[in-house]
């Protein structure tokens, strides 16, 4: 039964490494097929010219240009047209209708789209014009084009959102922080319906650069498909993806009255922050811990109920057995894991949305994914990760971890329709 | 030197790319904010399109009072 305080998802949108769509993504994902790839060609001669030692990417699956007009994609950073382009799903499939004549008021639509590092492509792209054209180079763009709020805010110029447009930013987090945000905004009955989720497509020179120099991407260019392996003894890093993933979130008593259909609920939320260490989790987990066990109180169930956690698992070889630590003090042993980085590669600010709709989809569809290339489990691991084929399960309640650069912990709990 | 036919059919080349016009709409009656819908950050981007293009000069001041695309292709006759 519906209290004013449920909130419920009505509509689900992605552009992922694995596909363009949420289907083909889910279908990809229970197929075990990998999205990571060689990136040492043309549209990535960067790699060459720096000699950079990872080679290697989850770049997406659909170029968001061949699907957006091109007049408006060539005002949008590519991390804003992805946005739009999962916005764009998730909409139309909660069937709230043309801008023009939405079932929900202007005012009381909202927009939380977050992005961990915002318009990178553009704030490169430009700075080499302007370096060699000059000034009147540069075009007018690269402002609204660069800002981290840019995803949200075209979203909400799509939608005639006038009840707040929100971006919060938390590198890896920021994904499922942006759902914890719109659940309250839900809750509070401040307003009916937010679109709320991530979007990142930051593979650029600079960004894997930096991951190279932080020591946390993978260098196994020569197999690419293998290379992301959260919880694998032989992991070396995470592998830098791209992509969007937005749902359509409504105050449950609004979506029954307009008759919408139910795909799952967003029952609770967590967020914590380390205050550690800027890279680093904070090694007994505790502030990850905390943030699950928030969740779970949020939706007002108990640890028992929890019947799945979907990782945030990176395959960095510190933070995949951290995280573990952090879910076993939380929940117990009994959660059974998957870790759909190992596929889809890390979508920073995407992740969190991205992983959410997965976590949803396992639940609704009684099917975890499994994680790929889980060959050897790290001795450290003392729990339960589906590994080679999916696995039919019976869930009522699952969590969805995050955590972020900063200290960032966000958990979300998914709760079935 | 263009004349006017041919600088109406290059400028509405450039609206095209920008703002997804079709050049047919393009005619020297038209208000830019009015008629065709373009914001000012889409006219920078046409007034920098058009200086390459025509091989003129459109300062700020000028570009302001371009208000039609008559104003803009008598601007880019009068000045190339």
């Amino acid at each position: 039964m519906s209290t004013a305080h449920d909130v419920v998802v009505t509509g689900l949108g992605a552009t992922t490494p694995l596909g363009g769509d949420v289907a083909s993504t889910w279908e990809a994902l229970l197929a075990g097929r990998s999205g990571v790839r060689r990136i040492d060609d043309a549209e990535h001669e960067w790699v060459e010219r720096h000699q950079l030692p990872v080679k290697i990417a989850a770049p997406l699956a659909v170029a968001p240009t061949e699907v957006l007009p091109r007049v408006q994609a060539r005002r949008l950073d590519r991390c804003e047209q992805v946005a739009l382009v999962a916005a764009k799903e998730a909409w139309a499939q909660a069937g709230l209708g043309p801008r023009d004549d939405m079932q929900v008021e202007p005012e009381r639509l909202a927009v939380v789209v977050a992005t961990g590092i915002g318009g990178a492509v553009t704030l490169l792209d430009q700075d080499d014009l302007l370096e060699t054209g000059g000034l009147r180079k540069v075009s007018p763009l690269t402002v609204p084009m660069l800002m981290p709020n840019g995803p949200a805010a075209w979203v909400g110029i799509e939608y005639g959102a006038q009840g707040g447009v929100h971006a919060p930013v938390s590198a890896c987090a920021s994904g499922a922080e942006a759902l914890a945000w719109a659940l309250r905004l839900l809750r509070g009955g401040e307003v009916d319906v937010v679109i709320a989720g991530g979007a990142e497509a930051c593979i650029t020179g600079i960004t894997v650069a930096g991951f190279v120099q932080a020591r946390t991407l993978s260098q196994r260019n020569d197999e690419p498909e293998r290379a992301s392996r959260p919880f694998d003894v032989d992991r070396d890093g995470f592998v830098l993806g791209e992509g969007a993933g937005i749902m359509v979130l409504e105050r449950a008593e609004f979506a029954a009255a307009r008759g919408a259909t139910v795909l799952g609920r967003l029952a609770g939320a967590g967020l914590t922050s380390d205050a550690y260490h800027i890279t680093g989790p904070e090694p007994e987990g505790i502030g990850q811990s905390r943030a699950i066990a928030k969740a779970v109180r949020d939706a007002g169930l108990e640890p028992s109920d929890i019947g799945h956690v979907n990782c945030h698992a990176t395959s960095t070889v510190a933070g995949d057995v951290g995280e573990t630590r952090a879910v076993r003090k939380a929940l117990g042993d009994h959660p059974v894991l998957t870790a759909p980085k190992s596929a889809l590669g890390h979508m920073v600010g995407a992740a969190g949305a991205v992983e959410s709709i997965i976590t949803l989809l396992s639940i609704k569809e009684g099917v975890i994914p499994a994680t790929l290339n889980l060959e050897n489990l790290d001795p450290g691991v003392e729990l339960d990760v589906v590994a080679g084929e999916p696995r039919k399960v019976d869930l009522d309640a699952a969590v969805c971890d995050s955590f972020g650069f900063g200290g960032h912990n966000a958990a979300v709990v998914i709760t079935g329709a | 030197m263009a004349d006017n036919t041919e600088i109406l059919s290059g400028f509405a080349e450039i609206v095209e790319e920008v703002a997804g016009i079709d050049p047919a709409e393009v005619t020297v009656d038209k208000s830019f904010v009015d008629d065709l819908d373009i914001d000012s950050l889409s006219m920078v981007e046409i007034a920098v399109q058009a200086e390459d293009k025509f091989g003129v000069k459109i300062p700020d001041d000028q570009l302001a009072e371009l208000k039609t695309v008559g104003d803009a292709v008598d601007y880019i006759a009068k000045n190339q």
